[in-house]
This record gives structure tokens, sequence and C-alpha cells, in this order.
């Protein structure tokens, strides 16, 4: 039954997915920004968990560096411009984030960084068994990234619910001032919020190179767009959403390739999809008015 | 002047033209459109079609450019009377992969390799690509499309995009059909863009879908908010800057987009409303030099 193995690619996507769009719904949900420059992120911390896996040759170690470097670069982006848009109009952050996108995607594709070519990232699974069960059968890269990415949703989810900090994102998450008012360090909880978002997505960029076992510098575009119409699917900002969202959009996307082919690219499709959604139901599927 | 001169002239001038157009849109309503480069290419495509599958003239071809980007601006417009601020963005950049995907993979459109072969404009039966009179042909354009966002930011149209962008519950509670401004804005910037890419794809001689690709968009939008955004000679000095720069500089030209993407950063850091806005700090040396005689009275209502 090709139905089942079609459903286990397609979790693999929308693990991914999920990784990716996570932060962006994050920092949608306490900023209201929409956060263009996420996808530099993403290729950033893929480009890292390649110089790292070639310097030490170790999976995890180059996973662990990349979300390091990535959240720190999160931080960094808020702290260095976003932090001085709080209060400005809502085209001002965006604008920024556009240019911090364009900018970093740039300075990616010359020679000094990653060049203009694809990269191998020959992971190969990281000494994750294989899974064959007659109907399914899961390669041990994708059994990485799932692996991975429940780990890595788990962790956030329980950050975000038991601890102190946390707590205070939740607050911040409904309503920034009121929790500001109410004594939650926004500086904090914000960065904090930078940190794991961006950390998610260098991750999905180090597990997107090895699944693909190619990293380059445009890596980020298509899927940062995808994350913008998963997270609009999810309702914006809110993590539940997007994990179903992700899914939904991963299946869909998958049946669809596999039973009808397509006339247009892919990602044109998503995006007449998006443009429907806003035209139909700004508010996402779940979201309410 | 020399021929290299002269090209860069005449493109400096139609992304003069492209500039003013998304400032229509973004600086006078306020709506942040990251899908600008569609409506150049299907300005472009539109007068490539005319001129290359029914043999149509210039003149043809470019007045069908601007009415069928006009109308095409007004419908993909539509979505902005649901959608408000970064949704819209976001559909506006869906709007350009949609279009630029349209022209790839349509062999109507000629698919990835493009149309070629556009005939050049002819005059009274003499025929030229380039050159000075082309030259004038669109810095005539320019002025015309100087003269149309005067003209809107005089009008009661203008006032009622101002008060849309400044705040649309607002405008709305005091009469402003703001659905119905949204939508002139829309047309009338995708109209003046298709102008645009008529010139452009005439200019040329051939058009490609990977001509008008998102980045394009960001770049229009980076002479804009570079220029200053909302007021009529920001958009214009942006996009004779941008646009020349990196004919005359390799440096600008390597780095180009990192210098585009960097700018509008720090311009939103340090001057939101551009190098020309009336808060900058440039535009209030200016006035302080040269006193009351650099602030005509339009510019101000333009803001």
């Amino acid at each position: 039954m090709p139905v089942f193995q079609n459903l286990s690619n397609a979790l693999v996507l929308a693990s991914t997915y999920i990784l990716m769009a996570a932060g962006l719904s994050m920092v949608y949900g306490v900023l209201k920004i929409l956060h263009v420059a996420h996808a530099a992120v993403y290729t950033v911390g893929a480009f890292t968990g390649l110089v790292m896996y070639t310097w030490v040759a170790n999976f995890w170690l180059a996973l662990f560096g990349a979300m390091v470097v990535s959240g720190v670069m999160g931080v960094l982006i808020y702290r260095g411009v976003y932090f001085y848009m709080l209060d400005a109009p809502r085209t001002v952050p965006l604008i920024a984030s556009i240019g911090m996108f364009v900018m970093f995607t740039d300075l990616l594709q010359k020679k000094f960084l990653m060049g203009p070519y694809q990269k191998a990232l020959p992971v190969e699974g990281a000494g994750m068994p294989a899974l064959n069960v007659g109907v399914v059968s899961i390669t041990s890269t994708q059994m990485l990234i799932l692996v991975v990415t429940v780990a890595l949703m788990l962790g956030v989810y329980l950050i975000l619910s038991r601890t102190r900090i946390g707590l205070g994102w939740q607050a911040a998450a409904m309503d920034r001032e009121m929790a500001g008012a109410v004594g939650v360090n926004l500086n904090r909880v914000v960065a904090l919020n930078f940190f794991l978002g961006s950390a998610l997505a260098g991750a999905a960029g180090v597990l997107v190179g090895a699944y693909n076992n190619s990293v380059f510098a445009t890596m980020g575009d298509i899927v940062s767009y995808k994350a913008f119409i998963i997270i609009v699917l999810g309702g914006m900002g809110s993590l539940p959403g997007v994990i179903v969202a992700s899914i939904l959009l991963a299946v869909v996307e998958n049946f669809l390739v596999a039973s009808v082919g397509y006339v247009l690219p892919r990602d044109a499709v998503a995006f007449l999809v998006l443009i429907l959604m806003l035209m139909f139901r700004p508010h996402g599927l779940f979201g309410r008015e | 002047m020399s021929g290299y001169v002269i090209s860069v002239a005449i493109f400096v001038g139609i992304w003069v033209t492209l500039a003013l157009s998304l400032n229509i849109l973004t600086g006078y309503a306020g709506q942040v459109s990251l899908g600008h480069a569609a409506f150049f290419g299907i300005g472009a495509y539109t007068s490539a079609v005319l001129a290359v599958r029914y043999g149509q003239p210039f003149w043809v071809d470019f007045i069908a450019a601007i009415i069928i980007t006009g109308v095409v601006g007004t419908i993909l417009g539509l979505p902005s009377l649901r959608v408000r601020h970064d949704f819209l963005v976001l559909a506006t950049m869906g709007i350009n992969f949609v279009v630029v995907a349209i022209f790839k993979y349509v062999d109507f459109f000629g698919g990835a390799m493009g149309l070629v072969n556009i005939p050049a404009p002819s005059f009274f039966g003499a025929t030229f690509r380039g050159g000075t009179p082309y030259l004038i042909l669109v810095w005539g354009y320019v002025v015309f499309v100087w003269a149309v966002s005067w003209y809107i930011s005089k009008s009661w149209v203008g006032l009622a995009f101002n008060a849309i962008r400044l705040d649309e519950d607002a405008a709305a509670a005091v009469g402003i059909g703001a659905a119905r401004f949204k939508i002139y804005a829309f047309g009338i910037s995708a109209a003046l863009a298709g102008g645009a890419g008529s010139l452009y794809a005439h200019f040329i001689g051939s058009v490609f879908p990977d001509t008008f690709v998102f980045v394009e968009s960001i770049a229009i939008l980076s002479m804009v908010v570079f220029g200053g955004m909302g007021t009529l000679r920001g958009p214009i000095v942006g996009a004779i800057i941008l646009k020349a720069a990196p004919e005359f500089l390799r440096f600008v030209q390597d780095y180009r987009f990192t210098i585009y993407g960097a700018l509008l950063v720090l311009m939103m850091l340090f001057q939101p409303m551009g190098l020309l806005g009336d808060d900058s700090w440039l535009w209030q040396l200016l006035k302080r030099w040269f006193g009351k005689k650099t602030v005509a009275p339009s510019e101000e209502v333009a803001q």
C-alpha cells in the first residue's frame, strides 16, 4: 500500500516544516512581527551544521552547534534590530526584516562563505536505525528527522509550560503590555522566544540539509514561504496550530504530487492556496475572528 | 552622450517610474507590496505577446500593457480587502511567485526561454532601438508618472489614501470607503508599472520570467524606502541612486542585494522616513540651507 508510505514520507516533511514554522509563529505570537529573516537563520543553521560536521564529523555536535549559532543569531536580530522598532508602525520591522533576509541570503552566496553551489552533507542517519515493517519503510535519515523533531518539540513544550520564564512567555503571547505590567521581564522573555525559535530553525536547516544531502545559500527561500503558509493556516501565533497545519500541508503536497503530478510547480500551488486562504479564511483554519 | 550612458539613463528612467508607481500604493495608501515586479512583468509580457504573437505596433502594445496590467492589478488587489498589513504582504509575495510561475510554465508566454525578437518601436517609419529618442520617450513617461503621482497627492483621492494609511478604521469611521480606495491604489500603481514593463520589453527586445522575480520587487521597494516613502522626490532620487550606482561602481554591482538589504535595515533603524522624507536629517538640512524655496506646498501635502 503506497498510502502508508506516502503518509510516513509526509510526516518526515511535516517535521521539518514544524521546526521551521514554530519559530515564526512564536515571534508573531509575541511581537506581531512577520519575521521574514527567519529563512536566513535557517540557512545559517544549515551552513554551521555543514562546517561543524566537516570539522568534527559528529552529527550531534554539529546539530548542537548549529542550534546555538542560529539561536544566538536570532537573539542578535532581535536585540540589534527589532528591539528598536517595537513601538513603530508594523511596516517598519517588516521592511527591516525583508532587508535582513535579502542581505544575509546574498552574503551567504559569496565565495568566502557558501558560494553559489550546493554542498553535500552526508550524514546518513547518524546511527539511527532504519525501520521496515511490511507496508512502511523508514530510512535511517528519516528516522533521525522524526526523532530529533519530537525531542525538540517536547523540549520546547517543557520549557514553555514548566519553567518560570516559559510561563512569562505564555503571558506575553497573550498580551505583551499586560504581561510587562504584572512584572514579566519582557526583554528576557522575548530573547528566549527568539533563541528557541531560531535554534529550532537551525535544527530544521541541518536536518533538511542531511535529508537532501545538500546545503546551499538559497535553501531557505521556499521553506520560509511555506512556513508562512503554515502559520496562516494554523492561525497566527499558535503552536498546536503549526503542528496540525504542517502535517496537513505535507500530506496534501505529498498526495497531490504522488497522484496527479503537477501543472504548476509545487511552490506556486502552495502560494495559490495561501492567497485563497487569506481571502476566504484570513484567521486560519482554526482561528477565530 | 555615449551609447552606454544613454542605456543606463533609459534603465534608470524605467526604474524611476516603477518606484513612483509603487510609491502610490505603498507610500500614499500605505499598502506594502512585495509583488511590484509582477506588475512590471505583466506589462512587459502583454507588450511582448502583442508584438511577437499578434504583430501589433508599439503604441498599441504600450496602451494595452497599461490597461491590462491595471485591470489585473485591480483584480489582484482584491485580497487587500480581506487581508490587512502583514498578511497582505504575504499575499503580494505569493502573487509575485504565481505570476512568475505562470510565465515560466505556460508555453504561450514562451516558458523559461521567454519571448524574443520584440520589434523596436517605430515613429513615422523610422525604427530605432535605444538611442536618444528612446531616452526621451522613457523620460517623457517618467514625467507622465510623476504628474499622475503629483495630481493624486493633491486630489481628494490622495487625501483618502493618506487617511487609509494613517488609520484605516478611523478613515472608515469618517465615511471613506477604504475598500474602494485600496483597489484604486492597486489599479493605478499596477497600470503605471505596466507601462514601465512595456517600455522595458521594447527596449531590451526580449522578456524572460527571471527578470520579474521576487528580489526585483525588493529592489523596487528598496528604492522607494531609501529615497523616502510617500514623497514625490524620494522614489525618484532613490531609484536614480540605487539603479545607477551598480553601473558605475564594481563593488556595488557585486554586492547589490547585500547593499539593498542593509539599506532597508539601516533606513528602518535610523531614518524610517527615508533619505528625503519630511523628518529626515538631510531634508531638514536642505530646508535650513535653502529656506522655503525647497519646500513646495505640494510636497508637504504629499508627505
